[in-house]
């Protein structure tokens, strides 16, 4: 049994990062469909009824309002991270090796989480992995507002066009990130205790 | 399949018609990006009435002032917007407009003026001929849609900075408007009019600029999306006092720079 003398699972600073993390991704996803809308480029669109603004215009309004929040909260979440220590604590030490152990083991449904306090390898990987797919769909965001402006990130990602793809790409990765999480979160509710009160 | 913006009703009656119209159309508009704004998803947040559709709106046009501040500092003037060569042109260039093509307004060249106003010495009007003898530079560059897609053509014309000299415009002054032939209007800041790259466009890959890119000249602005790049533009004219844009004014961001 825990008491309130130990430290939170998740401390405050992380809960509300989450939650407005959260928060960005949902507008920025829904209004980036809407803006995906208006010039197609796959071969499917997206049905307008999930989408967030009515039309481009307010899709972009919504888009390029949220963009602030995703990277003023990322900038918060990885600055506490790294003055906490919490980063270095959680998430290393990683090796491909674990992260196979750990598959295998999940596969056989014999991955432990009886602690809410240690990530195993599997889910060490996948905060990693989709912390580095929201930078990437920064970089790639910016090289599509500002590819004047930034030619050095421009060309790292093959130009305008190439930059487009990358930056629907890592949104669909970051879903898919979603979908699991949310999966997980439903398998183990506790954990969604956890990120609200923080134990 | 390029244009999906909302069309404005065709107009063939003249021009203080359109222009009583185009009043009468605003406020629609404006209810347009209010009602726009709260479809599909902001019932997440205007249901449960967390935040109303105004003040959604409010708070949304203030980010995208913010965000025309960010974009002029983060406008490097000497900075150019990358060339290619003439192979990699698209073919056919895509039209582009907020109406479609049974609707490309003609322009007659001959009786053609170009109408320079506002902060400027010499206010009178310019021929085609006039404007087609002034210094002449091209560039192939890449036209970036406000909707996503891309693509690249070569246009010709007068470097916009040689002309604002020619007409003496006060350069310190913050905004340059431009009225267009077919009741377009935007406006763009003083730094991208005078960037090196900002051309007013007489020609298309080497031809007299057709009509259905704009006849006889538009403004080309290789650093900023499409909807700042003005067609069949029939008045320039030098201000502090902002001009808006057709798009601008229906909630597109106003800087909208690349």
């Amino acid at each position: 049994m825990t008491t309130h003398d130990t430290p939170p699972i998740h401390p405050a600073w992380l809960r509300a990062t989450h939650w407005l993390n959260a928060l960005a991704v949902a507008i920025l996803a829904t209004s980036g469909w809407r803006i995906y809308d208006a010039a197609p480029l796959f071969d499917f669109r997206i049905a307008s009824g999930v989408t967030l603004g009515g039309w481009l215009g307010g899709a972009i309004l919504w888009h390029f309002a949220a963009m602030w929040l995703l990277a003023a909260n990322g900038l918060v979440y990885l600055l506490c991270n790294a003055a906490t220590g919490r980063f270095a604590r959680r998430f290393l030490p990683l090796s491909p090796r674990a992260v196979l152990a750990d598959l295998v083991a999940a596969l056989r449904g014999r991955l432990p989480h009886a602690d809410p306090r240690r990530y195993n390898a599997l889910q060490r990987a996948a905060y990693l992995l989709v912390i580095g797919d929201a930078l990437l769909l920064v970089l790639s965001g910016l090289v599509l507002w500002k590819s004047v402006q930034f030619p050095l990130l421009r060309e790292l990602l093959g130009g305008y066009e190439a930059a487009r793809r990358v930056h629907f790409l890592a949104m669909a990765a970051l879903l898919a990130f979603v979908a699991f999480h949310l999966a997980m979160v439903a398998l183990v509710p506790r954990t969604l205790r956890a990120m609200i009160l923080g134990r | 399949m390029i244009r999906k913006f909302p069309r404005k009703p065709a107009l063939d009656g003249d021009a203080v018609v359109r222009k009583a119209l185009r009043r009468i159309e605003l406020p629609s508009r404006r209810r347009f990006l209010r009602r726009s704004l709260t479809l599909g998803g902001l019932s997440l947040l205007a249901g449960c009435s967390i935040v109303d559709e105004d003040s959604a709106e409010r708070a949304l046009m203030k980010v995208s002032r913010f965000n025309d501040r960010v974009q002029a500092w983060l406008f490097d003037p000497a900075r150019l917007a990358p060339t290619y060569p003439e192979s990699m042109i698209t073919r056919p260039f895509p039209f582009n407009a907020y109406y479609g093509e049974d609707e490309i307004r003609r322009v007659d060249a001959a009786s053609y003026r170009l109408e320079v106003g506002g902060r400027v010495a010499e206010r009178r009007a310019w021929t085609l001929a006039e404007l087609r003898r002034l210094p002449q530079a091209d560039q192939v560059t890449r036209h970036i849609c406000v909707e996503g897609w891309s693509a690249i053509g070569k246009w010709g014309g007068v470097p916009f900075s040689v002309f604002l000299a020619r007409i003496g415009a006060d350069t310190s002054a913050k905004y340059v408007g431009f009225k267009c032939a077919d009741d377009y209007y935007t406006s763009i800041d003083m730094a991208t009019a005078l960037h090196p790259q900002t051309l007013l466009a007489l020609s298309y890959d080497g031809q007299p600029l057709p009509p259905r890119y704009g006849f006889p000249m538009k403004l080309r602005v290789p650093t900023k999306l499409g909807y700042k790049n003005p067609k069949h533009i029939q008045a320039i004219f030098v201000t502090n006092a902002y001009p808006g844009g057709y798009w601008e004014d229906q909630g597109y961001n106003w800087f909208g720079g690349s």
